[in-house]
């Protein structure tokens, strides 16, 4: 494939190089660590301006003056907001994120706990956006400006427009209750619930695990749904960018080269372009990724699907702050960490941007 | 699209002896300008498919009282859970309220939203982004580390923590969503501004003694005003997207306000006998976000010459 490659700059001395990388690096990571800083000072300061009285769900409304004082004092809230944020960030190096009001466990725990449930189902709908997204992205492309363009156009169009919840609501409506093809709300059928132990807490790993096939199946058939809805929401996106960047690419001269020297169409989209926007695809696959966790709290509110949305919004309703604040800077982690990922694979990848 | 640029009439000659000819003030440039690029845009049919949308919606909105068959808070306890019929287009609700007139009523908090939203979020994020690219420096930099911060969440979470810090409602739904939609506003405009700053016209207009907020209220601010409107339409459709998701979540505008992402939540529990309550508000809230993204795709392609 060596055709198809950009010609690059000859390189400068490798030490030179190492020092800039290195640099660049020691950047990234300050810039990345204030980011994570202000992030963990928002989640705090919205944990301290809400209306409702921490203070007053602990003592009850009964409670006279003493006690609540004691209680005050007890959660730290009479002291300066600035020794409030000092003992946040003391306790989340402790990987302490407080108590969650409704399940009464740890944040921490209840946030292992569901989280594996939500990577299955986000895992499963990036395999789906990408594996149909990319080949509609790379036809629209070929076909551009003809019917087959303006299809998938309106798909994508269609996909960002949808109110993924409604989509939800009405897979359910025809594939569950008129078709009765897929499971309904939840991760399985009760009847095969807790039949697997639970390894890595993705119930399809862990049943082929365990062997078991009639689980595996029962939690396809849930899973299918949820999965599928909020891949079509990914294809959207994913479809979209792969059009534009096969076009930057089938604009080149290298391409008109492939198709001069007599090469089959295929050979020439899908060995030359193609190849040459891997990783871009990579980067922006990684922040579908990140996309899909807002359409999981949607998601998993319709399907009953038992994964951090539907902790965050259940803990919203009932106005659970550190359960709410917890999953939050989770959220705001993981995306960091994809931004993080795909500014990393491209540096990887890249040949171009080492230079 | 460049297959419809090649569908547009040709000039006639008087057209095109107007065109050469020089515009004899800037409003008259900006006139004409405004009159090609509409043109332009309305020759993409997706796009005019659109404006079409749009402007039904806020003919709705604006005769709603007129256009509504039934009172929309109207409870009629004989009537519920209706399919839709001569008398009740859209079927009636668990509390047999008409929905087609709640949706009518609907279209309001709809616009309501989405104006304030864009209302509020287009000054912020110019202010930031303007002042960001001009000053460069440390003020860039704050500026900028701040917008990264909100940047790093997905809008609909941080939306959902603001509004569980201030409180469900519709007016905090809007703060909230005005919230997490400034950054990328203030992005654009920090990155029109670098490209502008170091511009001989600006630089001249420093050494005649212009002060920093003059060069910027009058010479960035306008030329920026284009993509940032641009912008602002595009993030239209998204913010219709983030609202009825927070008032499916229970969290945006309360009962018994006909706001269409409530209705659907209301729904939800009659959805496998009555699908209508679910359906339709559902269906009218894609219909008007795909109008929004199809007119900000269309002003793009209008206004961003890469494009073509």
């Amino acid at each position: 494939m060596s055709t198809a490659s950009v010609p690059v700059p000859p390189a400068p001395t490798a030490s030179g190089q190492t020092a800039r990388r290195l640099r660049h690096a020691g950047q990234r990571l300050a810039t990345v660590l204030l980011t994570l800083l202000g992030l963990l000072f928002l989640t705090f300061v919205i944990g301290r301006v809400m209306p409702l009285d921490p203070v007053l769900s602990i003592v009850g409304p009964d409670a006279d003056r003493s006690t609540y004082e004691q209680v005050r004092q007890q959660l730290g809230l009479d002291r300066p907001l600035a020794v409030q944020f000092g003992y946040y960030l003391r306790d989340l190096s402790q990987g302490d994120l407080g108590k969650a009001l409704l399940t009464g466990h740890p944040v921490r725990e209840d946030l292992a706990r569901v989280l594996p449930a939500t990577v299955e189902l986000a895992t499963l709908a990036i395999l789906i956006g990408t594996l149909v997204g990319v080949p509609l992205g790379v036809y629209a492309a070929t076909r551009r400006g003809r019917l087959g363009d303006h299809v998938v156009r309106l798909i994508s169009l269609f996909g960002h427009s949808t109110p993924i919840f409604w989509f939800g609501m009405m897979g359910l409506l025809v594939f569950y209750a008129w078709l009765g093809w897929a499971g309904g709300g939840g991760r399985i059928d009760l009847a095969y619930d807790g039949l697997v132990a639970s390894r890595t807490g993705l119930l399809l790993v862990d049943s082929v695990l365990a062997g078991e096939w009639e689980v595996f199946q029962s939690a396809l058939r849930f899973i299918a749904l949820p999965a599928g809805i909020l891949g079509l929401h990914a294809v959207a996106y994913i479809s979209r960018m792969t059009r534009s960047f096969m076009l930057a690419q089938l604009s080149q001269e290298y391409i008109l080269t492939a198709r001069v020297k007599g090469l089959s169409e295929t050979a020439v989209v899908w060995r030359h372009a193609f190849r040459n926007i891997l990783v871009q695809l990579l980067t922006i696959v990684a922040l579908a990724y990140g996309g899909l966790l807002e359409g999981a709290v949607l998601i998993e509110t319709v399907f009953g699907w038992p994964g951090f949305g539907q902790y965050l919004t259940s803990s919203l309703l009932l106005g659970d702050m550190n359960a709410v604040m917890g999953s939050v800077l989770v959220v705001g982690i993981v995306f960091v960490a994809l931004n993080l990922l795909s500014d990393a694979l491209y540096q990887v990848f890249d040949p171009r941007t080492r230079s | 699209m460049t297959p419809m640029a090649s569908t547009l009439p040709q000039p006639t000659r008087a057209e095109r002896d107007r065109r050469t000819t020089e515009p004899r003030s800037a409003f008259r440039a900006l006139l004409l300008d405004g009159r090609r690029g509409l043109a332009k845009l309305l020759s993409n049919p997706l796009t005019s498919a659109g404006v079409l949308v749009i402007g039904f919606l806020l003919l709705v909105a604006l005769f709603a009282p007129w256009i509504a068959t039934h009172d929309p808070f109207a409870q009629n306890l004989a009537e519920t859970l209706r399919a839709p019929s001569a008398a009740h287009w859209f079927g009636t609700d668990e509390f047999g309220r008409d929905i087609f007139s709640r949706l009518v009523h609907g279209s309001r908090i709809t616009l309501y939203i989405v104006a304030l939203v864009t209302v509020v979020v287009g000054p912020i994020g110019l202010a930031v982004g303007v002042t960001s690219g001009y000053f460069g420096g440390w003020v860039d930099t704050a500026f900028m580390r701040i917008t990264d911060i909100f940047i790093s969440f997905p809008s609909l979470v941080l939306a959902l923590a603001f509004v569980a810090a201030l409180g469900p409602g519709l007016d905090h739904a809007v703060i909230a969503i005005a919230l997490t939609a400034w950054p990328p506003i203030a992005r654009l405009a920090r990155a029109e501004t670098l490209s502008l700053r170091k511009a001989d016209f600006i630089i001249v207009a420093r050494l005649q003694g212009a002060s920093a907020l003059r060069i910027i209220v009058r010479h960035i601010v306008p030329l920026c005003l284009s993509s940032v409107v641009v912008r602002l339409t595009m993030n239209m459709a998204s913010i219709i997207l983030t609202a009825a998701g927070l008032g499916f979540l229970g969290l945006g505008a309360q009962a018994p306000l006909p706001e269409w992402g409530a209705m659907i939540s209301e729904g939800r529990r009659y959805m496998m006998d009555s699908w209508w309550m679910v359906a339709i508000p559902g269906g009218a809230i894609l219909l008007v976000s795909l109008a929004f993204n199809l007119l900000g795709d269309g002003l793009h392609d209008v206004l961003d010459p890469r494009s073509e």
